[in-house]
């Protein structure tokens, strides 16, 4: 097959586009330009760009960059700000996936003759009995990545590879070593790209947008202090509320983007029943209706733990929205995140969107 | 790699034969440091001498005019930053279509940028209104001899008319790298101050530059310490590479009339042939203001890296505008300042032709750029 392996110059993907050389594919490494500001860690720096090159270079294979700086621009940072403006904290790291790699990229790679786009995600990408595809976690469940590729469709699976997905993180570095890629003992990349570690994401959003100052309430409606930027404040958020110490610990359980007031209280303040799901995006589009009243696995996070809840209400429209019920009470979820449902085997991706603001 | 059509002459040219030729025995037992004082380094000090005097002949200027550096970028540099005594914002000014060498340290001490007209060459008004308004002496205005992108050739004649009667004690600059194959050079002196070219523009060897400098103004190094070149760029002479300099810049001038209508032909026959084969597809500068190596298009419905991309895969090297320095293809600021839209500039395409361009190139380039936009051009797969 002709195969295009998006290259960050990480260890994953070099090993990636190593395996897929084994297996006799006609390989091209790209590597995306995605962030041209202001960077110390993340995917695209022009000494990652080095790395994957000298990878692909090592490896035999082509190696170009595109440059998707414009679409990364507007379909994941920008939304990412405007969202912070609404109390709403997204994952950029899942948009881009959803936008760049598994659209962009996909598409380009289509048109230039590539039957698939390989990746360094850890995930799995299979076949059911119907022969439907499904999604899987990667083998290696401290290192799953099946979150952040929730998204895929059928369509998309049908010409996506994850090479690395049956290994663990120790066999790729292990694979690494063996034919000396430089990559080999590179640390894993953690970071929003765009956000450096030394001014945050207050230093970013506040070169973007006006910050405004909130009142903090208790849940009494009592004033306890004020707040200088409330696009900063998450829901569960226990510090940097400027509030006096001693006490009883205090959470952000409320957000009310109107009035711009924030309100805290106790940890049980932020427990919920329910948690409403925006924009669900499935696997497998035909399962979407059967979800109802099933019970499945929920994630909210990228290494969250799986919690159960049922499907307590479905909009069958596809990208529409539905209704979990937790087993046992949960923290509320900031409004934005990705929420991805998983089978009760707790491998197999179902489909996933964001939260909306709690109920 | 098997067989390849080389149109990215204005990136780089593959080096004369007769260059290499004349580089080679200085690589070899003619090694000695032209700065010397041993028979060795007379030998080498004659080579240096003679390639001087054979390149400022070729320029049209005298050989203490003519400045060795190590690159198009060290050249422009230099003159910018060394003409005054000190930079200060405003005294530097230059085109918006120039090469990111001149705009870029132009901008970086807060200099003025003049706009360009939509075939790329500078609006002589502004530049007029610019000079009129600044208060603060102008120590240069760099303008480009040709637009490195879209090929189109400035009349450095009208510019010089305009700097000499707005900003009269101003040093008149050009970068002139992409001039040296297709302009006579000796011309271009005659109505600026100073220019800058690459060798391996024209043939010659990466890691060597020119710059002229009329007579009488004076120059602070960038680079201090030996004092060659008249203290005005100290460091060891790359003595291969200038005489391999010499050597191109020669054989260029002696071929270029020749060259000039044969080039042409190729490139008229280049844009018959896609013009005939490929819709939606049009020249971005009017090829007859543009220098014959160059021919720059937007081609509609596809975007440049995509279609580099298949050029590439078959064989075919051609360029779109400046990469930056992970090697990504940046949106051009030369079609931006000449006002393409950005969706027509999307599709930008810069095929160059140079001395080593046949026919068989062009018929070659023609069916492999046909064929590639047919594919990106054909129903998206996906929804």
């Amino acid at each position: 097959m002709k195969v295009m392996i998006a290259m960050s110059g990480g260890v994953d993907s070099s090993v990636a586009a190593a395996l897929l050389v084994d297996a006799g594919h006609e390989v091209v490494g790209v590597t995306m330009r995605l962030w041209g500001g202001e960077s110390d860690s993340g995917c695209c720096s022009v000494s990652d760009v080095d790395d994957a090159r000298r990878v692909a270079q090592q490896l035999g294979i082509d190696h170009v960059v595109f440059n998707f700086s414009e679409d990364f621009e507007a379909t994941v940072v920008t939304p990412y700000v405007e969202a912070h403006t609404r109390g709403i904290t997204p994952n950029p790291c899942i948009e881009c996936n959803r936008h760049l790699k598994f659209d962009r990229l996909l598409e380009r790679a289509e048109l230039l003759g590539f039957d698939a786009v390989a990746t360094g995600h850890h995930a799995r990408v299979g076949t059911d009995d119907l022969g439907h595809r499904v999604l899987w976690r990667g083998v290696d469940l401290a290192k799953d990545q099946s979150y952040v590729v929730h998204m895929l469709s059928q369509q998309d699976l049908a010409k996506v590879m994850f090479p690395v997905g049956d290994l663990t993180k120790d066999q790729v570095r292990q694979i690494a070593v063996d034919r000396g890629l430089r990559t080999a003992t590179k640390p894993d990349s953690q970071d929003v790209c765009f956000i450096t570690s030394t001014g945050g994401r207050s230093a970013f959003l506040g070169h973007r947008i006006p910050f405004r100052t909130a009142k903090v309430v208790d849940t009494d409606g009592l004033p306890v202090g004020d707040v200088e930027a409330l696009e900063l404040v998450t829901l569960g958020q226990r510090r940097g509320l400027g509030l006096p110490g001693g006490g009883p610990k205090r959470y952000v359980v409320e957000i009310d983007q109107d009035t711009a007031t924030v309100v805290v209280g106790a940890e049980e303040d932020l427990a919920t029943d329910v948690i409403e799901v925006h924009a669900v995006t499935m696997v497998d589009e035909t399962q979407r209706a059967e979800l109802l009243g099933r019970t499945v696995l929920v994630q909210c996070s990228a290494h969250g733990e799986p919690r159960r809840a049922i499907v307590a209400e479905v909009d069958p429209t596809p990208g529409a929205g539905m209704v979990l019920e937790w087993m046992r009470p949960e923290t509320k979820v900031a409004p934005g995140q990705s929420i991805v449902l998983y089978e009760l085997s707790d491998i197999q991706v179902i489909g996933g969107g964001r939260a909306a603001s709690s109920r | 790699m098997e067989s390849f059509t080389y149109l990215d002459h204005a990136a780089t040219t593959p080096m004369r034969a007769s260059a290499i030729e004349a580089m080679t025995p200085y690589l070899s037992q003619c090694f000695a440091n032209p700065s010397g004082s041993h028979r060795f380094a007379r030998q080498a000090r004659q080579a240096l001498d003679e390639a001087r005097d054979l390149v400022a002949d070729l320029c049209g200027v005298r050989p203490g005019e003519v400045i060795f550096t190590s690159c198009g970028t060290e050249s422009d540099t230099t003159v910018l930053m060394g003409a005054a005594a000190q930079v200060l914002p405003g005294s530097l000014v230059c085109s918006a279509a120039e090469h990111h060498a001149v705009l870029d340290p132009i901008q970086h001490h807060g200099g003025c940028v003049v706009g360009v007209d939509g075939t790329g060459q500078i609006d002589l008004d502004a530049l007029s209104a610019t000079l009129e308004q600044l208060t603060s002496p102008v120590s240069v205005v760099s303008v480009m001899a040709v637009n490195n992108e879209v090929g189109r050739v400035t009349d450095l004649a009208r510019v010089a008319e305009v700097v000499r009667r707005k900003a009269p004690g101003a040093l008149l600059h050009s970068d002139a790298v992409q001039a040296a194959c297709w302009q006579d050079l000796r011309e271009i002196t005659a109505s600026v101050d100073s220019i800058s070219l690459s060798a391996h523009k024209f043939g010659g060897p990466k890691g060597v530059g020119i710059l002229t400098l009329r007579e009488g103004f004076t120059l602070r190094p960038l680079l201090r310490g030996g004092g060659q070149e008249r203290d005005r760029r100290s460091g060891t002479h790359n003595l291969a590479g200038i005489v391999a300099t010499a050597e191109a810049l020669r054989a260029t001038v002696a071929e270029r009339d020749h060259e000039i209508s044969r080039v042409r032909a190729l490139r008229d026959r280049l844009l018959n042939g896609v013009r005939h084969q490929i819709t939606g597809l049009c020249t971005t500068v009017d090829p007859a203001l543009s220098v014959p190596g160059i021919l720059h298009l937007c081609v509609e419905g596809v975007e440049s890296e995509s279609l580099l991309f298949l050029l590439d895969q078959a064989g075919v090297c051609a360029s779109a505008a400046s990469a930056c320095a992970s090697g990504a293809m940046e949106p051009s600021h030369v079609l931006a300042a000449m006002g393409v839209e950005p969706e027509r500039a999307r599709g930008a395409l810069r095929l160059s032709l140079g001395h080593t361009s046949t026919e068989a190139d062009i018929d070659r380039a023609v069916t492999v750029l046909t064929e590639s936009v047919a594919r990106l051009r054909q129903k998206r797969v996906r929804t």
